[in-house]
């Protein structure tokens, strides 16, 4: 399997053209890219709404809860149908299943901001405004991040599976493989969406790293008993 | 013809019936099973990892990144570590108990730890041995936190399961690769309202056995409000 494995890689036809492995990557990353953004331009305002005013957050939570449950082939088989066209589709699904997780995490953020903190900002006489940017936000930021890794996580395992039905990206070579009983171009395919998440993964944790403020960092430290060097 | 004509006819059949019946059958077994497996995997690990600092450090990452792998991926992969057949619904089992595994180790982590060190203590003064404490005090009172996440992976496996049709495994899945086969929605949105309906049976079962499970749960909550 792993010689297997070595001589797919090593074949240059594998790395150029429409059907290369930087192409397919390209086009998994914009699959990725393009559904995250508009998810985050549905999710994030309205996840701030409603963990901000507080109205709203069991029907929000439910409806997450429900869109958790959808079977993403049975989604993206079913707006293929609709539209007829595998990337209008696609790109629709991966937004239903993006937004969930995103709004999960902004609201779950601001909910978990200490009461006490958003009063004496109210107290020393922010707007509401200052108080959702200056406090509740930077607060909630390790939560909000963290539902937008889970999001990428998902946006990355389905764009695969809509490989289904008909589009390009990383699941090409698994199903194409799987099709005409190539294992190594299966293998290829999965050990290369594999490193993608990974890697995408990985870069989240850094950007958690680098746009937590320092304070907030402490804090969550101080609050789970660990010891901090910063 | 409107969809629900469509979907009245494709469901008059009593062929159809039988073989739907069949699929969300299947896709029971392959939701569930791995559930199980996942849920006393995910125990024994944080048993050892509660136990044990250094095991502790390794499971926590390497749940982390197994939780990574994309779906499909592990599905394809499987065969070729176990030496199963592509088209073997075990592959599908070992995966989904794989995700499982994983998203459970954390809150048996923090459940374990969250158990009061008083109440330990209190087990090891009436003689409790280890293995006895481990079963009738520390894992009872992990309950609410282990069912929480429990729920969770139900949800995730009952949805993950559908995928497993691309390497030819059973399950509602089938029916989302027909209807596209065929350009037909009926199948297709049988099987999503049938996944949803099973995700949703199955965690009022989930919230049900919590219940059984943690009586003292109940009785606090009376005894808050009483106070």
């Amino acid at each position: 399997m792993i010689t297997d494995l070595f001589h797919w890689f090593g074949d240059p036809a594998h790395w150029s053209g429409p059907d290369g492995v930087p192409q397919r990557l390209l086009e998994h990353l914009g699959y990725v890219a393009l559904s995250l953004v508009i998810a985050l331009v549905i999710a994030v305002p309205l996840g701030l709404f409603v963990g901000h005013t507080g109205r709203g957050g069991v029907a929000l939570v439910s409806a997450g809860n429900a869109i958790r449950a959808l079977p993403t082939l049975g989604l993206v088989t079913f707006l293929f149908l609709l539209f007829t066209e595998s990337v209008t589709s696609t790109i629709i699904g991966l937004v239903v299943l993006a937004v969930p997780p995103v709004l999960a995490g902004t609201y779950a953020g601001l909910q978990a901001t200490d009461h006490g903190v958003v009063d004496a900002a109210q107290g020393i006489g922010m707007t509401g405004w200052q108080r959702l940017w200056k406090v509740e936000v930077p607060i909630s930021l390790p939560l909000v991040l963290g539902g937008i890794r889970n999001a990428v996580l998902q946006l990355v395992a389905t764009a695969a599976v809509a490989a289904y039905v008909g589009l390009g990206g990383l699941g090409r070579f698994l199903l194409d493989g799987l099709a005409i009983l190539d294992y190594s171009e299966v293998i290829a395919g999965a050990l290369l969406t594999t490193v993608l998440a990974i890697v995408l993964d990985l870069l989240f944790a850094l950007l958690n790293r680098a746009l937590v403020p320092r304070g907030v960092r402490l804090a969550t430290a101080a609050a789970t008993g660990k010891k901090v060097t910063a | 013809m409107s969809f629900f004509d469509e979907l009245g006819h494709y469901l008059s059949s009593a062929n159809t019936r039988v073989e739907i019946l069949g699929d969300l059958g299947d896709h029971v077994y392959l939701a569930l099973l791995p559930l199980v497996l996942g849920i006393v995997l995910a125990i024994t690990a944080g048993w050892l990892g509660h136990r044990w600092r250094p095991a502790r450090r390794v499971l926590t990452v390497l749940a982390n990144l197994l939780y990574t792998i994309p779906s499909l991926a592990l599905f394809v992969v499987i065969p070729g570590l176990i030496g199963s057949k592509i088209l073997d619904s075990v592959n599908v089992v070992v995966a989904l108990t794989i995700y499982t595994t994983a998203l459970l180790v954390r809150p048996v982590l923090d459940a374990l730890d969250a158990v009061a060190p008083s109440v330990i203590a209190a087990a090891t003064a009436v003689g409790y041995k280890p293995v006895r404490k481990f079963f009738a005090v520390e894992l009872p009172l992990a309950v609410p936190v282990l069912a929480a996440g429990v729920r969770v992976a139900s949800v995730s496996n009952i949805s993950l399961v559908s995928v497993g049709a691309l390497i030819g495994t059973g399950g509602l899945g089938v029916l989302f690769t027909d209807g596209f086969q065929r350009e037909y929605f009926s199948p297709i949105v049988v099987g999503i309202v049938l996944t949803l309906l099973l995700a949703l049976v199955v965690d009022l079962i989930l919230v049900g056995i919590r219940n059984l499970l943690t009586p003292w749960e109940r009785a606090g909550r009376t005894g808050v409000a009483v106070a």
